[in-house]
């Protein structure tokens, strides 16, 4: 495997008063594909700047490869960097953009023209070699950027929201190509995104931050499937939240009673209730479910056992139609009790993702104002966090 | 119809623009291929005389003196205005500093010459200052030489330097500062290859600014400067018109400061054009 490991421990980065990084420890395998994910503001660029060396931490040491990497100038670390607005050169042609890194490090004229030749049949920008960035259009240029990192050969790539300023179907077809183009040179990308799309359909493992902290560290189906708190589990996909208390606990399967609605079951994973010495009836949690787990229809299915499922009726207040997928917001009101409770009464909304998958399995279409019911199994409900009081 | 309309509103200003600066332009050039009068003035026949004087070892020696002077003045403005805008650029305090480089503009050109003789004269601020603080025992004669005329050249056009740098070092986006790091420079590296540059209009602009100014100096010289080494083609001019009444001399001497600032103004808009000419070329 080529490409470095990244080792980052305890950083904290202060701007005068304000605290942009607090304590951050992660640690990037060689040549993974790591992304950095959170919402704006929460220091993923300050982290990057850190890594990259414009930046210096206030507290804490980056190691790459086992050497500390922080009393290092940025031209002296084998670390380079897709800035988000491509910063290339206005004054240099594509080709001379790329030579750039080649020529500072005086290599021969062959080896140049070879190199770039190269990266930029790489990144496909053969043809394009005398044109000035200005002429470009905006995938070209993130093409030339990527190239111009590249043909250093870096053992880390540092990538800042390099797709941000593309349109959706150009970022969708540019993500597929970096993901190719790291399968080819395997080095170690550092990516950072907000978009939590991106972030799940390309990394090995994703570090979410918030706040200048880093909440979660996993594989994209980790941080999916099992959000370590409230804040992952809303800001990766879309999440309903219940808050209730613990009611019974029997094996592997804990009862909530969610306030309103009525009793939730919750099947954790095995050993998941080990660690949680004082979990016991009582406590206060809070549980999500995924919106693509919970079923909708307007017949309640004859055989759901209510130990294995939660079902309720609802009210279908809205209904967004997605080509793919349709997705219904309703409002649940407590109970088990039959579709009876007029709309209004209902105090939850639940989202529920219903995708068109076949139309043999459709059911009769759900409308707007319709009563229906909604169900999904324990086992794809979630507890989510155990709070202390 | 409508093009004709463009002719009258440019009327006025053609109009003025031709009796005021042309005509003048005209009439010294025919001037400068004339035979000069007994008392000044001329005499209508033609000669090439004026120019054949400028060959003389004392003319060449100005002529030498002058460029010089004005390109020592235009390399040490360069060199001090560049940090300056750079600095301006990046301060939070741009307003602030853009008045202050305006302030002296408030003050008549020629006052401001003469409080440089204050400073820098024999019992001037400068020297007393040296003396009281025991730095040296008798004043150092700073002023009537090359030296005093470069210094107060630099001072005189820093601003219009200045400002042109400035102006084009603040839309220069610094992020490629970052990148050439990160791509192998080091800092002075970086600002030398992709600073210098994308901020090279500025630069022109700000020599141009100067060098045309400093090459036709008069006052300057003529109150600071002293000595065969800071007489400069202003003063000849002024000379020739005012003591030695040779009109065609200072009109061929005045042409050619026109053809030598003209030829820096074309070479600076060659340079432009091939430029967009090479980037045309290279477009596929
Ligand atoms: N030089 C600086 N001086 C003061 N505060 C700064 C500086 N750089 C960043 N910050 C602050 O640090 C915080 C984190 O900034 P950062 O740029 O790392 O966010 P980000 O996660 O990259 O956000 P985005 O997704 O919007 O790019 C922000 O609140 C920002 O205002
Ligand atoms: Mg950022």
């Amino acid at each position: 495997m080529k490409g470095s490991e990244v080792r980052i421990e305890g950083i904290d980065k202060r701007f005068g008063d304000f605290h942009a990084l607090k304590d951050v420890s992660v640690v990037v395998r060689k040549g993974e594909f790591f992304s950095l994910l959170g919402p704006s503001g929460c220091g993923k660029t300050t982290l990057l700047r850190i890594i990259a060396g414009f930046e210096t931490p206030s507290a804490g040491l980056v190691y790459v490869d086992g050497a500390n990497i922080l009393p290092l100038p940025p031209n002296r670390r084998h670390v380079n960097t897709i800035f988000q607005n491509y910063a290339l050169f206005p004054h240099l042609t594509v080709f001379e953009n790329v030579a750039f890194p080649l020529r500072l490090k005086k290599l021969s004229r062959q080896e140049i023209n070879r190199k770039v030749e190269d990266y930029l049949t790489l990144t496909k920008l053969t043809g394009q070699e005398y044109k000035k960035p200005a002429q470009l259009s905006g995938g070209q240029k993130q093409r030339v950027a990527i190239a111009r990192a590249l043909v250093n050969e870096p053992d880390v790539l540092l990538l800042d929201e390099p797709l941000s300023a593309l349109d959706a179907k150009l970022r969708q077809h540019m993500l597929i190509e970096l993901d190719t183009i790291h399968d080819k040179i395997g080095i170690t990308f550092i990516y950072v995104t907000h978009d939590q799309q991106e972030a799940l359909s390309v990394s090995d493992h994703i570090a979410v931050m918030n706040e200048g902290r880093v909440v979660q560290v996993g594989n994209p189906t980790e941080i999916y499937e099992s959000p370590e708190d409230i804040f992952v589990a809303n800001f990766i996909g879309e999440a309903n939240l219940f808050h209730g208390t613990v009611s019974s606990v029997e094996g592997e399967m804990v009862s909530v009673d969610v306030k309103d609605l009525g009793i939730l079951n919750v099947t954790m994973e095995p050993g998941d209730l080990e660690g949680m010495r004082d979990f016991k009836p009582g406590k206060k949690v809070s549980i999500t479910v995924r919106p693509e787990k919970i079923n909708i229809a307007i017949e309640k299915p004859p055989d759901l056992q209510p130990d294995v499922f939660s079902f309720f009726p609802c009210v279908v207040e809205e209904v967004i139609y997605n080509g793919f997928q349709s997705k219904f917001f309703v409002k649940v009101s407590g109970g088990a009790q039959g579709p009876e409770t007029g709309p209004g009464n209902g105090n939850f909304t639940v989202k529920a993702f219903k995708q068109h998958v076949s139309y043999y399995s459709a059911g009769p279409e759900i409308k707007w104002k319709d009563r229906a019911w909604i169900w999904w199994k324990a086992d794809d409900a979630y507890l989510v966090e155990v709070h202390d009081a | 119809m409508k093009k004709n309309y463009g002719v009258i509103y440019t009327l006025p200003t053609g109009l003025w623009v031709s009796l005021f600066f042309l005509v003048p332009v005209i009439i010294v050039f025919l001037y400068s291929f004339l035979e000069r009068g007994e008392l000044g003035g001329v005499v209508w026949s033609f000669s090439l005389k004026a120019y054949q004087d400028m060959l003389s070892p004392t003319f060449l020696h100005i002529l030498v003196i002058t460029l010089l002077i004005s390109l020592a003045a235009t390399a040490l403005t360069l060199l001090i205005a560049l940090p300056c805008g750079y600095y301006m650029a990046r301060s939070k305090k741009k307003s602030l500093y853009l008045f202050l480089i305006i302030i002296p503009f408030l003050t008549n050109f020629l006052i401001r010459i003469y409080a440089w003789q204050a400073i820098l004269g024999n019992s001037g601020f400068l020297n007393n200052f040296l003396i009281r603080l025991g730095l040296i025992e008798d004043h150092i004669q700073f002023l009537y030489n090359e030296w005093a005329v470069i210094i107060v050249l630099v001072y005189s056009y820093l601003p219009y330097a200045i400002l042109p740098l400035y102006s084009t070092i603040e839309k220069f986006d610094f992020s490629l500062l970052e990148a050439a790091r990160d791509l192998g420079t080091s800092h002075p590296g970086s600002i030398m290859r992709v600073m210098i540059p994308n901020i090279r209009a500025g630069i022109v602009s700000a020599v141009l600014f100067t060098f045309i100014p400093t090459f036709g100096a008069y006052a300057v010289p003529k109150l600071v400067g002293g000595g065969k080494n800071s007489f400069m083609l202003g003063n000849i001019i002024a000379d020739e018109i005012l003591v030695n009444r040779n009109w065609p001399f200072a009109s061929a001497t005045s042409i050619l400061i026109t053809l030598v600032t003209t030829a820096a103004l074309g070479l600076y808009m060659f340079a432009n054009k091939s430029a967009a000419r090479a980037a045309q070329r290279k477009k596929i």
